[in-house]
């Protein structure tokens, strides 16, 4: 760690993996709840687990977010962050509004938490990722705004890179269309059309520029490789992620009221949508083949390379599956939806937080370089349970979904929903079992910050293989 | 990539096509925005319908169910529920309230909600007008 105020990231990191436990968690009473249709109901019924699910998702990737900025930024500025005591104050305003929130969802109805957060004042409540109390989200723009204000000003005082230029755009852009998230208008069209904005333009815009400049910060320390030739990587990336990625909004307005020349922009556009993704995977690859020094944090590495892989499939392969309008016309809102968006939020954004963090949080833990090899092993079980297992995951919900697509809205005899349900339950199963061996990757994890730490770092072992 | 293709022409390509293609998606934004009151069914939105709209949110109804296909997809599809149930608003409003407070063993079974006769009906007339918005023939068929 070169400078001091780089240990403002450790709390946004311990926090991020907390939450991500939760979230597994009310991941697998859901799971269950779809075979066992009564399990925890009425205490706990499926659409509050499944907002504590989705929403500790979204916060503790955006914990993991500001942490990577707080890291990254001062080594990249070559400065000290602007207010460290900022971002301890928001980190700890952010923590309790997060618990207060869940909370909420779990101790009293969710009618009742609208009725006590003066939902009818300034109704934002119910919308799908975005359920949290409107006095969560006046929260989240408070945080994100001394965020921004800190970063930006360190980023003035100091080295401007592109790497911490694009991240800070696209920090920028998270905050400005979570601004959307207070347009709740009656018409449900115009509703869902903005709504969209939040959602498609965050993990399909720029969040991607995030995601991309955090593999770049990464790439650039594990390899040694010439800054300039990552930086160019990175803006042609981000440049096809937001060409192709905008107008790919319309990919979402094929049937919900919106015109229908949308089936055509949508589907042309967002069909270029896993070039980005692609070119990720490939400039990965290219660098650590190209590296000029072995880093004795290999898992870092790992970790790196698995991102650019796991996001091409998930947003990639998975996204295209689905997204020309006469496909989706037929597995639009069907568990194929809930496959492409598990293994996309893993692949792509998961996997970048947990990269950062196995990149840094040696040395935020008083290691120069990296863990030990007993450490780095566990963490490599890990990576490879959880890995593997939303492979599983998604490949059992695509199950689910051709057949629940064909028995419900393809074949002569179209079934009812529930009936069909029925029908599919053994993939469900399945699932939940793939989500139990996910746990236990997370549970890996966890373990990993623990065994060896007594023993010394790793080293880098001699090789020839170094170009 | 070859010295031909400089860092230069590339932050050039992210900002140029960046910037065209947003103004692009505004465009085609408004023109959206000019061509939904045919197809919107707006004007049907009566406060009661708002009302209803509320009490969808407040209940957090989409956390089970998809509305258009969009939602969680652990219960059926409403956008044609109206449909489905006969073009009976007391259908709708009936199913609702006659929800088992202890659920049903072993099967998913929707919450009992215990609403007000005037927070049901407008509910149901929310899902009335939904079901009349123009979808380019989504869902393929009754059962959504
Ligand atoms: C990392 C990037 C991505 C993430 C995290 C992501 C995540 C998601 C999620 C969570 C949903 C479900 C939204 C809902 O609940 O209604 C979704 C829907 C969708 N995504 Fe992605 N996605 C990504 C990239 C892509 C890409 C690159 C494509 C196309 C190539 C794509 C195509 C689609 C389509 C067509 C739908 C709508 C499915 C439907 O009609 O039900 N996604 N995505
Ligand atoms: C490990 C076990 C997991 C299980 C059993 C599980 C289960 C579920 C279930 C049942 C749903 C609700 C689907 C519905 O609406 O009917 C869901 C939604 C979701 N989960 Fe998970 N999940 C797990 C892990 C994860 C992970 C690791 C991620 C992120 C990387 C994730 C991200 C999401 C997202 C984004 C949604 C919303 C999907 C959509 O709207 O299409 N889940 N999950
Ligand atoms: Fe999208």
């Amino acid at each position: 760690m070169q400078y001091k105020s780089q240990a403002v990231a450790k709390p946004y990191f311990i926090a991020a993996i907390i939450l991500f436990v939760a979230q597994i968690l009310f991941g697998l009473i859901m799971g269950l709840q779809y075979v066992v249709g009564d399990f925890l109901f009425p205490e706990i019924p499926f659409n509050v687990a499944r907002m504590v699910h989705t929403n500790t998702l979204i916060v503790w990737l955006l914990f993991g977010f500001m942490g990577a900025t707080y890291y990254l930024v001062p080594e990249e500025a070559e400065t000290e962050l602007f207010a460290p005591w900022l971002a301890h104050l928001m980190f700890w305003i952010f923590l309790v509004a997060t618990g207060a929130t869940v909370a909420g969802y779990l101790l009293v109805p969710y009618a009742t938490l609208a009725e006590l957060t003066g939902n009818e004042l300034f109704p934002t409540m119910g919308r799908e990722f975005l359920e949290q109390p409107t006095i969560t989200k006046i929260g989240i723009v408070i945080v994100a705004l001394a965020f921004l204000f800190n970063v930006g000003m360190t980023v003035l005082k100091g080295r401007k890179t592109v790497v911490s230029l694009v991240l800070l755009i696209g920090l920028l852009g998270l905050a400005l269309f979570f601004l959307f998230a207070f347009y709740v208008p009656d018409n449900l069209v115009l509703d869902k059309f903005f709504w969209w904005w939040v959602v498609h333009l965050w993990v399909e815009g720029v969040w991607e520029l995030i995601l991309g400049a955090i593999l770049a910060f990464v790439l650039i320390k594990v390899t040694g490789v010439d800054r300039e030739v990552i930086e160019k990587w990175l803006y042609v990336i981000i440049a096809m992620a937001l060409i192709t990625g905008l107008i790919g909004t319309g990919h979402h307005f094929f049937w919900i009221g919106t015109p229908e020349y949308w089936q055509w922009w949508g589907s042309i556009f967002s069909a270029m949508e896993p070039i980005p993704f692609f070119m990720m995977t490939v400039f990965a690859f290219n660098m650590v083949n190209r590296r000029r020094r072995n880093h004795p944090n290999r898992v870092a590495t790992l970790w790196a390379l698995g991102t650019a892989v796991m996001a091409f499939l998930g947003a990639g392969v998975w996204g295209f599956l689905h997204t020309l309008s006469p496909v989706n016309y037929y597995t639009h809102g069907s568990q194929i939806t809930a496959a492409h968006g598990h293994m996309a939020f893993y692949g792509a954004y998961v996997m970048i937080v947990l990269t950062i963090i196995s990149y840094a949080m040696p040395m935020l833990r008083g290691r120069t370089s990296a863990n030990s090899n007993k450490s780095q092993v566990m963490e490599m079980w890990s990576f490879w349970l959880m890995t593997v297992s939303m492979v599983f995951i998604t490949l059992f919900l695509t199950g689910a979904g051709i057949l629940q697509v064909y028995l419900q809205r393809v074949s002569d005899n179209p079934q009812p929903f529930l009936a069909v349900q029925d029908q599919i339950s053994l993939f469900y199963w399945l699932r939940e079992a793939a989500g139990v061996v996910f746990l236990v990757g997370l549970v890996c994890y966890i373990a990993s910050f623990f065994v060896g730490s007594r023993e010394p770092e790793a080293v880098i072992e001699p090789s020839g293989s170094a170009a | 990539m070859a010295q031909v293709f400089t860092k230069s022409m590339a932050r050039n390509i992210f900002y140029g096509g960046s910037a065209f293609f947003l103004l692009l998606f505004l465009v085609l934004t408004f023109d959206t925005t000019k061509a939904l009151p045919d197809r919107d069914n707006r004007g049907a939105i009566t406060p009661e319908v708002a009302r209803g709209k509320l009490v969808w949110e407040q209940n957090d109804c989409v956390g089970c169910h998809t509305l258009l296909g969009e939602g969680a997809y652990f219960a059926p599809e409403l956008g044609n529920v109206y449909q489905r149930f006969g073009n009976s608003k007391d259908a709708i409003m009936g199913f609702i309230k006659s929800r088992p407070k202890e659920g049903i063993p072993g099967r998913r079974s929707m919450p009992q909600f215990n609403f007000s006769d005037e927070e049901l009906s407008a509910i149901a007339e929310f899902l009335i007008y939904s079901s009349k918005i123009n979808t380019a023939g989504w869902p393929p068929n009754i059962q959504g």
